[in-house]
């Protein structure tokens, strides 16, 4: 037994809440030893799947032949009408056929699949199948499918007094912005292993964030019970929202072919297939009337955004949702009003992506804010804190949403404060007009922006988590929760929250592969909910167990129940100190239970969706980003020179997994904003496809000077020991850099021009900008 | 008869026989090998995932080079040490410092790229005793992270640059051993591979299979089974022969082997005009220029292979040798039409010839991309203009991406000829530029852009040599 003292020399365990650990893998990484999907050993007998895909965006499919594909070396060969089940892997409404039947309405669509002794054979077996098409005209824009009135959703509106105020306003106008879409490019594509087993089971390994949707698609395709299906996931190498509802045909297809085989498939995309098959991040087109004073305070704003769903619903109006509830970013709107539309096209249907419909609200919003200021001759900044919700000001009617929301805790002013001391902003903002005055091709431009993200899914079922924790007698501890890994470090953070409640080092408690049989009914690891959710649910799990241990020694010690004390040093118990390994093996000796499952679901939430008003976020995440880039005009290339980042975490659970994800989401908004261009022929076909072509940021690309720093402040909620979501927000950082080059093009134009340049911002489409504001 | 491919892995001997000769080092280590550490994340030697160090040797010594596996017909590797992810670790199990550093600097996330970075830093680290920024943003060009944003990398690098135990583990005798004197001759599955070590030998072995695929560094033709899944029955791999990999200067100027590697022979342009590196800098990445070679960027005829705009410029002449001889050609006549070259049955790429540079000749090359690094261009330019007092005696222009082949822009050139180097004569030769040349619209630029950015790079061309304070470029200013 310890003593009392070694309390004082042990100050902390190892690993605990607010240490900036290294990623649990971190050490594995390194030296190519984490194991992802395609490093598994594969069972014998494994076949390898191909997968046809088809040519056109839109046709009838007047024949389909697969007869010729039994070569040798084939073992199975799966089309539509082979499904005993559901031709169907859409996570909602349905509309995301498994295989096309008849009609394909995407150029990459799967029609059927092969399982053969290689991918090779599979592919050259595919090619023999005869496939007859009749072309059919496709819709590949929004403003066509508007015309046509081709919709995946009805359409929606979100709106707050009387937005037609705005027509009275002292200044109007009306203007747009085409918004891109945006590949995941996950480093590791898509892919799954699955394998039949004994009476009727299958296994298999995906690269998920929603087993449990996996789970159940394979179950509803093979028309058989979900507990004949476990699902698991070890990690993925990056998902990004890419495999939400994308790896389920991945998955279903795979297990398909080992049901029709009874064998062991995998199917794994290479690039070019990963990014014909699966869908983005939704390009939009969003237009707005805007009112307001010679302060520049909005009057009255209507906001028109129309979403690129693609072919199919897929989580197009959770997406969509998501942009109109951050179409005013920080800002108080009033009269207000916001009109969706979730457009049907004929290309892939677009998903899940990081900010999940966010970004694009954001942004159409950042850039009224920049016309505003530019047309009024002011600085943005200026714009900014007019119109910012106000919950603590003099202006306290100035905190409700347009979608009805009280906003209390709007901290945006403080980290606006902040931010422009530290970055220096209106010095250089100065430096910066002096530059472009006798810079006679070089430009600069400098734009800071602040972000208010929404956390919670906005179906609130979702918000719900399990986690199984098991104590063995040697006093190291399992834990396996619903969330997924795919970078975020989430395993290390929920580690982190079993080792305090536990008060034992991290290296005592080990994450396991996210699997269906250990934590079922998971909601997808999304919405940047992870830790949020799992981190309660494992605390949850841990303090019954904890709780089972104090009881198990108030009665065995004869001790009161206040005495017994869970320390780094070791469980204090009155004056005695036993290490946490001595209590569970005299628990377990005594027979108590060392295992636990934890449950948690997030409170307050309460959005009513008929009438678009309610709470449909526990709380809001906010951040504000400086950036400065400099511009070639005869090219429009240009160059980040620095950025200053200020992001909002709570008090944060592993400040280095945070920082990672701030400094990771930023430049993956930049690079949404910029390079990353996805560029579609006349006929609806993808021509940027890989690497070669699609551009995704470098070492290179990232601002010469790059300054990153934590809000300091707690989460005004209860959530995991005042934590805040980090996932998703810090993308939305990036859309600095985008107006930052719109300001260096605006310096190559007369006093209040308003640069039309969209996004993304390739050079190419820098130097239209130029070019229009010099005409 | 067939030989097996023998090469060093991770410190073992492997002789290989039976594996088709398209299969790529990647396949191999991850299918045959079961070294899963080194992953396939594009297949096209685009993101860096399947990075691994290859050892050649080099006068009794070892020289290690960064490629990228995914491309590599692992026949190539016959007489090589492969070094992978698996290989770093010492015999105690620590960590090399790449990897202590990445792991201390939290520079992974999701880890999939993390060892094509190891690779790549652990290399730089090998061949460069004081890494600099800018060597390891070179080294780490073609390597694609897309969680972190690079900086934690950036920051890993630096902590290990700070190491002095740096060196890959290198095993010379095992190499000596296994190094040829004549032709490797390999053949699987009905595919036959050669790999001929002297000129006579090349020339022979095509004049015997002349519908062969000629292979030199892969980055191209490894595509063609990656993602076009082509058969290729036979290959004549141009990588060992001893006299395509050398680098002269004569007195007509610089003989560059067809076989030299962009890194090499990037040395030498570099040094024979400095304002060429500007533009090497973001030509491929370290990687490819460690693969692709001099000789296989011309011969494959790309309309947007950045080689020859600035070699046509500095008037470039190719040789092309067969079995019958070698014949000379200036370097814009072998691009006859897309994708079509003047080269005969039997007749490989010789050398380029780039001669001497006149004094007074000013020169520059741009490249215009939507990414800086790892990027092909929407458009490449290169100037060569000799200025005399205020006039422009002589000038050479030529574009990649704005045609069919890479083209001169004669009709601009004309324009300049003769003329005084002033604003009137540019403006006159931009708008040459629409005769010169009709770009057409894809995924990197459309046809406007392209005619626009032309026409600015001239201007530019002008500004640089006529106002040299002012800044141009926005990649120099950051510096």
């Amino acid at each position: 037994m310890l003593n009392k003292a070694d309390l004082e020399t042990n100050a902390s365990i190892d690993g605990g809440m607010g240490q900036a650990k290294p990623h649990d893998s971190a050490h594995l990484h390194v030296a190519g030893e984490a194991t992802y999907t395609d490093d598994i050993r594969e069972p014998r007998g494994c076949l390898y799947a191909y997968v046809l895909k088809s040519p056109h965006a839109h046709a009838k499919i007047k024949k389909l032949d697969v007869s010729a594909c039994s070569i040798p070396g084939v073992h199975a060969v799966m089309t539509a009408k082979d499904i005993p089940g559901v031709n169907d892997a859409a996570p909602v409404v349905g509309g995301d056929p498994i295989f096309a039947e008849s009609e394909v309405l995407y150029a990459g669509q799967s029609i059927f699949a092969v399982a053969a002794d290689s991918v090779d054979i599979a592919r050259k077996a595919a090619a023999k199948a005869v496939v007859e098409y009749e072309p059919l005209p496709a819709i590949l824009n929004t403003h066509d499918a508007i015309k046509a009135k081709k919709f995946v959703g009805d359409t929606y509106v979100m709106a707050q007094g009387d937005s037609t105020v705005l027509k009275k306003s002292k200044h109007q106008f009306h203007g747009a912005i085409d918004i891109g879409g945006q590949d995941h490019f996950y480093l590791e594509g898509q892919i799954a292993l699955a394998t039949p087993l004994e009476n009727g089971e299958f296994h298999c390994w995906s690269s998920t964030q929603h087993p449990s949707e996996v789970q159940h698609l394979i179950a509803k395709m093979l028309k058989i019970p979900d507990h004949l299906v476990t699902v698991e996931v070890r990690r993925m190498g990056g998902a990004f929202g890419g495999k939400e509802s994308q790896a389920s045909l991945i998955a279903c297809i795979a297990a398909a072919l080992a049901w029709k085989s009874k064998r062991p498939v995998k199917l794994r995309l290479d690039r070019d297939d990963d990014m014909l098959m699966t869908g983005k991040r939704h390009p939009f087109h969003i237009s707005w009337d805007v009112g307001f004073n010679d302060e520049g305070l909005i009057e009255g704003i209507d906001f028109t955004q129309a979403a690129d769903a693609g072919m199919s619903p897929d989580l197009s109006n959770a997406i969509a949702d998501r942009a109109m509830f951050h179409a005013d970013n920080c800002y108080y709107l009033g009269n207000s009003k916001v009109t969706s539309y979730r457009c049907f096209t004929h290309k892939v249907s677009n998903t899940a992506f990081r900010g999940f419909g966010g970004p694009q609200g954001m942004l159409a919003m950042e850039y009224v804010i920049d016309d505003i200021a530019r047309q009024l001759g002011k600085d943005p900044q200026a714009i900014r804190k007019v119109n910012l919700y106000d919950p603590k000001g003099k202006l306290k009617d100035r905190c409700t949403t347009h979608y009805g929301m009280t906003v209390e805790d709007n901290i945006i002013a403080d980290i606006f404060a902040k931010i422009e001391k530290t970055g220096d902003y209106a010095k250089r903002r100065e430096e910066i007009a002096r530059f472009n005055r006798t810079s006679k091709i070089l430009k600069k431009g400098l734009a800071l922006t602040p972000v208010k993200f929404g956390i919670s899914f906005t179906l609130t079922m979702l918000n719900q988590a399990g986690a199984l924790v098991h104590v063995y007698k040697d006093g190291t501890v399992q834990l396996n929760h619903g969330g997924t890994e795919m970078g975020q470090g989430l395993h290390t953070k929920v580690a982190q929250v079993v080792a305090d409640v536990f008060q034992i080092d991290l290296d005592k408690v080990r994450v396991t592969a996210t699997n269906t049989s250990k934590v079922p009914n998971t909601s997808a690891t999304a919405a940047s909910s992870g830790s949020d959710l799992n981190g309660k649910a494992a605390e949850a799990a841990c303090v019954t167990i904890r709780d089972r241990l104090i009881d198990f020694a108030v009665g065995h010690f004869g001790v009161k129940k206040d005495n017994v004390r869970f320390t780094p040093a070791g469980v204090q118990v009155d004056g005695k100190m036993l290490s946490f390994k001595e209590l569970v093996q005299l628990a377990y000796t005594n027979r108590v239970s060392l295992s636990s499952t934890g449950f948690y679901k997030t409170p307050k939430i309460d959005w009513d969706r008929p009438k678009a008003k309610g709470r449909p976020f526990y709380y809001f995440a906010y951040g504000a980003a400086i950036t400065e880039v400099i511009v070639d005009t005869l090219t429009g290339e240009y160059n980040f020179l620095r950025a200053d980042l200020l992001h909002d975490v709570g008090r944060s659970l592993n400040p280095a997994i945070d920082i990672g994800q701030i400094e990771g989401g930023f430049v993956q908004g930049v690079g949404w904003l910029t390079s990353e261009e996805l560029w579609w022929n006349e006929k609806g076909e993808l021509k940027t496809h890989a690497p070669s072509t699609y551009k995704i940021p470098t070492g290179r690309d990232i601002p010469k000077d790059f300054r990153v720093a934590l809000f300091d402040g707690d989460n005004q909620e209860e959530t995991i020991y005042r934590s805040k979501a980090v996932g998703e927000p810090p993308l939305m950082l990036g859309i600095s850099a985008f107006l930052a080059i719109r300001d260096a093009v605006a310096a190559c134009g007369k006093p209040h021009c308003l640069p039309p340049l969209m996004a993304p911002a390739t050079p190419e489409n820098v130097l239209k900008a130029i070019q229009a504001v010099q005409a | 008869m067939t030989e097996s491919i023998r090469f060093i892995l991770n410190g073992e001997l492997r002789e290989v026989s039976g594996l088709p000769p398209s299969m790529t080092l990647l396949q191999y280590l991850r299918e045959r090998a079961h070294l899963t550490g080194t992953k396939e994340g594009c297949a096209e030697g685009d993101c860096g995932a399947c990075t691994v160090a290859i050892g050649r040797l080099n006068n009794g010594k070892v020289d290690y080079q960064s490629i990228n596996a995914c491309i590599a017909f692992l026949p190539t590797l016959d007489g090589r040490e492969v070094v992978t992810v698996e290989h770093l670790k010492s015999k105690t199990g620590q960590l090399n410092p790449v990897q202590d550093a990445m792991v201390k600097c939290h520079g992974s996330q999701c880890g999939f790229c993390t060892p094509g970075f190891v690779m790549a830093l652990s290399t730089l680290m090998h061949n460069c005793k004081d890494a600099k920024d800018d060597d390891i943003q070179d080294a780490i060009a073609g390597n694609l992270c897309r969680c972190t944003g690079y900086r934690p990398i950036l920051d890993a690098a630096r902590l290990a640059n700070k190491s002095k135990d740096r060196e890959l583990p290198s095993d010379v005798n095992a190499l000596e051993k296994i190094q040829r004197k004549k032709m490797f001759a390999y053949e699987a599955g009905g595919a036959k591979f050669f790999a001929p070590v002297t000129g006579e030998e090349l020339v022979e072995v095509y004049a015997q299979y002349p519908n062969a695929t000629m292979l030199a560094g892969g980055t191209d033709v490894g595509l063609w089974v990656t993602k076009f899944h082509m058969d290729l029955p036979v290959i004549i791999y141009t990588g060992n022969v001893e006299g395509l990999r050398s680098i002269r200067e004569t007195a007509e100027g610089l003989e560059i082997g067809a076989a030299v590697s962009y890194t090499d022979a990037f040395e030498a342009l570099a040094a024979y005009d400095g304002s060429m590196l500007d533009m090497f800098k973001r030509f491929a990445s370290v990687h490819i220029r460690n693969a692709g070679t001099v000789g296989g960027n011309i011969a494959n005829g790309s309309p947007i292979g950045d080689g020859p705009p600035p070699l046509i410029a500095l008037n470039a002449k190719l040789v092309l040798r067969s079995k019958a001889g070698a014949r000379t050609l200036n370097l814009e006549d072998f691009f006859l039409a897309y994708k079509k070259q003047d080269r005969k049955q039997g007749e490989i790429v010789e050398k380029i010839i780039v001669p001497k540079k006149p004094a007074g000749v000013q020169f520059r090359v741009y490249k215009i991309s939507k990414r800086f690094d790892q990027d092909i261009s929407a458009v490449c330019g290169a100037f060569a203009a000799d200025i005399q007092n205020g006039k422009v005696v002589e000038a050479r222009i030529a574009f990649g991406g704005m045609a069919g082949t890479p083209k001169r822009a004669t009709h601009a050139e004309n324009a300049l000829k003769g003329q005084p180097w002033n604003e009137a004569t540019l403006q006159k030769a931009v708008a040459a530029l629409d005769k010169d040349y009709a770009p057409m619209t894809d995924m990197r630029a459309s046809a406007k852009y392209r005619a626009d950015v032309a026409r600015n790079l001239l201007k530019r061309f002008f500004i640089e040599t006529t106002e040299p304070d002012v800044e141009t470029q926005v990649y120099r200013y950051a510096e």
